[in-house]
């Protein structure tokens, strides 16, 4: 049997604030190259868990390896080795497409050659040519998420964690986002990602089901769909939510 | 009217349920009108000083006991040569040092004149003078008693009178000032953060898009701060009076609500304020640095606005504050009414419509372009 | 090494950017240097003075002669009755009233003895006490003036024991409040652009989220904040720049001290300041909240920096707290470097201490700032 190269290893991952139990012991664990779909409701703990992983919450107990590094004891290896993109927009507004890409680019450095072969490669597959030198503020929201995919990606990292990153765009920039995606996860990188849509939970090849802080389930789409004998994610999900 | 109820009682709760702000809002007016009151004054009190006695007799010595013995001056150094006066200056040890002529008595006795000279450190020139004119005072008293057997010189005698402030508190003059500066600068920038903060975050917008009209969106998120600084208001004259001892000798009424105008004053310039700025950062920077020196040094709190050049004393006009601190010391300390102060009310009153036309002004050609 | 210099580089263009602020951050401090200096003026002048003259002779009417011959007095129309005048002071017309009573040339004539009613507006206590010296002043001069005409008098009389005060003013001869004024408000300028726009800075970041994308790199806590506060250092140092020059070139502030001296100072000085905007930043979630806190310390130290009112006449526990106040030991060092010549011997202490306050507060910044929460 090929070895099996695990990126992401969690077990027992809690996290509390006071009384409140936000993240329940969850355990799981994910490969390299995978598409690794992190569903939920609101408020089940998915933004939680995820900060956890990429360093910059302290969880309450568990233990969890990103990349290869302790998330309690290594936290600023683990950050070397992923990208991480949040729910808000967090790119600079006032700088432009090249200057966000240097910044970052900088800050993970990456040295100037680098950067400047990147920038020119992103923005040639992004099709921004164009809006290189325009102010971040004055792109389209679908644009804006796709570049701030691509900034995550800078560093080649082992694994990149999308925090719902088509919320509000349209579905033929979801479609691209998700060849972005295919692609990233084609080259060997990790995808970990949190959605509401439950059609790109089907594009997933695994995915877990986050309810009230606990992995209620987790496997591939498809075996989710037989074990509860419905049509489509979107059924597994209301079954799963509604218990 | 019920939309707009609700979502004044939003606002509220916006403000009342995030503590850590509200304990800043209260706290914070109250602890300086308690620091600013004691701190701020510029009475002369144990002031350091350095004699120079080239003379060491009988009389120097008693004049220095005198001068040391006021409770104006400290004498912490003596020093034996001129050179020395300029190292405690430059270190900054003492404000001033006193220097009698050698043969200092001997002088007196026959010459029946003798000099002193008072050096003081005139970088502070505000303090140099007083402190120079306490000296001078204590060695005039010396001189009287020098003199007691010959006959009194003056024939008129001044009955002289300090009305308002019989004990020259300072208290008096800069408490105002403190109320004035606290209650215009948090109402102006608390209005004119909020208001672009939604701008910024894009609540704005819902807002405007609601059934709620533009205006009552503003006067909806105003209300909460104009209760709020009313509450600060009020903590302060109470302080003032009970632990200052500042009286209030005209209505309390006509205080709270030329309080009241002040504020909305304030908070109308506030607005104005938020129509310019784009975002939070900028609108703070225009209240803060705009407002802040302008309003301590050009409103009358410290410095007289009769001495200052002539341009100047018509650009202070310009300040709400200037008329907010000759409204309060009329209240409380002159005892007048309405009668004096309509004019001082009228153009605060004016400078709110002006602001708030301003205001809308600019709103419209935002929502037009 | 680099990490920063991407930080710095990347604070540069958001400030160059930001049309609305650069005025803000250049342009007004200096139009307020330049128009504040001026209106910053214990000096008491124009006194406006009204007369209730009961008496109405020459010997009264030479009394006032004398009040309105000099500079300081600005003589209001006489009054017909006490009330009005009493009427003008309240509405804040007039700040001093001289009362003449009835028969007041007689009773000078008659008995060498005559009282004179004098009411000043106190509600200004210091400028009071300098209204009742010049006051008795005046009339001191009126009644030599008098007596001089009644040589009768001055025969009678055996030498009288003087002791002349001669005042000295150093470093300021003239007493001119321009040369105190204008380094201290410069001095305030510089310390509120510093504070306010590193109070935000930070704060402004969280709020935006952008703060939580720097938060998942790998970047050193140290690395973060020397960039972040890099720019806003440089910034305080322009500030001070153009404000020397126009100190010196448009004041005539003299610089009597060495420069080099008055530069070490300040970019220590800047870090204490900054290190306190950015220790506000990280106990802030907004920059509503930043401002306030930065509002009230600025408030704090201008009051409380000996510039407009002399610590020594504060209370002993509120001068213990002013060893906590940055500002005053800025504003020390200003005076004693420009006015007096200071050299960096002389201002040793400041340094020392302010080197310490720096090292704490940046110390305490860089501690409390949380990558992670």
């Amino acid at each position: 049997m090929k070895h099996i190269e695990w990126v992401i290893e969690v077990s027992g991952l809690t996290k509390t604030f006071g009384d409140f139990t936000a993240v329940d012991a969850i355990s799981f664990k994910v490969q390299k190259g995978e598409i690794f779909g992190f569903l939920g409701a609101n408020g089940a703990g998915k933004t939680t868990a995820m900060k956890m992983l990429i360093g910059i919450s302290v969880p309450t107990s568990g233990a969890a390896r990103v990349a290869g590094y302790d998330v309690f004891t290594e936290s600023e290896k683990v950050k070397k080795h992923i990208g991480y993109m949040s729910q808000r927009f967090a790119l600079y507004d006032d700088l432009t497409v090249k200057e966000n890409i240097a910044f970052f680019g900088g800050i993970y450095g990456l040295g100037k050659d680098r950067i400047q072969k990147k920038s020119k490669q992103l923005i040639e597959e992004l099709g921004m040519e164009s809006e290189a030198n325009s102010l971040v503020r004055s792109l389209p929201l679908g644009w804006k998420q796709k570049l701030a995919f691509s900034v995550a990606l800078l560093h080649d990292p082992k694994v990149v964690f999308l925090d719902e990153p088509t919320g509000g765009v349209d579905p033929i920039t979801r479609r691209q986002f998700w060849e972005m995606i295919y692609k990233a996860a084609h080259l060997g990188t990790t995808v970990f990602v949190t959605t509401h849509y439950m059609d790109e939970a089907e594009y997933c090849d695994r995915v877990s089901m986050m309810v009230n802080g606990a992995i209620e389930a987790l496997d591939a789409p498809h075996r989710l769909k037989e074990k509860f004998g419905v049509e489509s994610m979107n059924e597994v999900f209301l079954k799963l939510a509604r218990a | 009217m019920k939309a707009f109820l609700g979502f004044v009682k939003k606002e509220f709760y916006h403000i009342f349920r995030d503590r850590r702000s509200l304990i800043i809002l209260f706290g914070m007016p109250i602890v300086q009108i308690l620091l600013f009151g004691f701190a701020i004054t510029n009475e002369i009190n144990q002031v350091k000083i350095a004699i120079l006695d080239r003379s060491k007799d009988a009389t120097t010595q008693e004049i220095i006991h005198r001068i040391s013995n006021s409770p104006y001056f400290t004498v912490t150094q003596l020093i034996e040569k001129e050179s020395d006066i300029t190292a405690v200056f430059k270190k900054g040890m003492v404000k001033a040092v006193i220097q009698f002529e050698p043969h200092f008595d001997e002088k007196l006795l026959r010459e029946h004149r003798a000099s002193v000279q008072i050096v003081t450190d005139a970088t502070d020139p505000n303090t140099a003078n007083t402190i120079s004119n306490y000296i001078t005072a204590i060695l005039k008293d010396y001189q009287r008693d020098l003199n007691q057997n010959v006959t009194n010189f003056s024939t008129i005698t001044p009955q002289i009178r300090l009305a308002y402030n019989p004990e020259i508190k300072s208290v008096f003059m800069f408490v105002p000032g403190v109320m004035t500066v606290i209650l215009m600068l948090v109402s102006a920038m608390m209005t004119s953060i909020s208001l672009t903060r939604e701008k910024e975050m894009g609540t704005m917008e819902v807002l405007l898009v609601s059934p709620l009209k533009p205006y009552q969106v503003i006067v909806g998120k105003v209300i909460p701060y104009i209760l709020l600084s009313l509450i600060n208001a009020t903590v302060i004259i109470l302080l003032s009076i009970f632990v200052f001892g500042m009286p209030v000798k005209g209505s309390f009424m006509l205080l709270g609500a030329e309080s009241l105008l002040f504020i909305i004053t304030a908070l109308s310039l506030g607005i104005l304020i938020s129509t310019v700025a784009k975002t939070q950062q900028t609108a703070m920077m225009i209240s803060l640095m705009g407002l802040m020196l302008p309003v301590i040094i050009l409103s009358g709190f410290i410095f007289p606005i009769s001495s200052m050049p002539v341009i100047l004393q018509v650009l202070s006009n310009l300040l709400p504050a200037k008329w907010f601190i000759i409204i309060i010391k009329g209240i409380m300390l002159k005892g007048v009414g309405i009668g004096s102060l309509w004019k001082e009310s009228l153009i605060l009153l004016g400078m709110t419509l002006f602001f708030i036309f301003l205001s809308v002004r600019n709103y419209q050609t935002r929502l037009e372009s | 090494m680099k990490t920063v210099f991407y930080i710095v580089r990347k604070e540069f263009k958001q400030i160059f950017r930001n049309r609305g602020m650069l005025p803000i951050i250049f342009v007004m401090p200096m139009i307020q240097l330049l128009v504040l200096s001026n209106a910053a003026t214990y000096e008491i002048k124009n006194i406006t003075l009204g007369v209730v003259d009961h008496d109405r002779t020459s010997t009264s009417r030479a009394l006032v002669n004398h009040f309105a011959a000099s500079s300081y007095f600005k003589l209001q129309p006489h009054f017909e009755a006490t009330n009005a005048a009493q009427t003008a002071m309240q509405e804040g017309n007039v700040s001093v009233v001289l009362e003449i009573p009835r028969n007041f040339e007689r009773a000078i004539g008659k008995e060498q003895q005559a009282a004179l009613g004098v009411t000043i507006d106190a509600i200004d206590g210091a400028a009071a006490g300098v209204e009742q010296v010049y006051i008795t002043q005046i009339i001191q001069r009126f009644d030599r003036d008098l007596q001089r005409n009644t040589p009768w008098k001055l025969s009678t009389l055996k030498p009288v024991e003087t002791i002349e005060t001669i005042p000295l003013f150093w470093y300021n001869e003239t007493l001119n409040y321009k040369t105190f004024m204008v380094p201290g408000i410069l001095v305030l300028l510089v310390t509120m652009i510093g504070l306010f726009l590193s109070g935000m800075n930070i704060v402004r970041e969280k709020e935006l989220g952008t703060l939580e994308q720097i938060n998942v790199t790998p970047i050193k806590k140290s690395q973060f904040i020397v960039g972040k506060l890099f720019p806003f250092w440089i910034l305080g140092l322009v500030v001070l720049s153009i404000g020397l020059i126009i100190a010196r070139w448009v004041f005539q502030v003299p610089i009597l001290g060495s420069l080099l001296t008055l530069y070490l100072f300040t970019t220590i000085y800047l870090l204490v300041v900054l290190g306190i905007g950015l220790l506000i930043s990280n106990f802030t979630e907004t920059q509503q909240q930043a401002m306030f806190i930065a509002w009230f310390f600025a408030v704090v130290f201008i009051l409380m920096s000996g510039l407009f009112t002399p610590i020594e006449s504060m209370p002993q526990w509120a001068q213990y707290l002013t060893y906590l106040n940055p500002v005053k030991y800025f504003v020390e060092v200003m005076r004693m470097v420009l006015l007096k010549g200071a050299s960096m011997v002389d201002i040793l202490p400041q340094l020392g201490k302010t080197f310490a306050y720096a090292v704490v507060v940046n110390g305490l910044a860089t501690w409390s700032y949380r990558k992670t929460q």
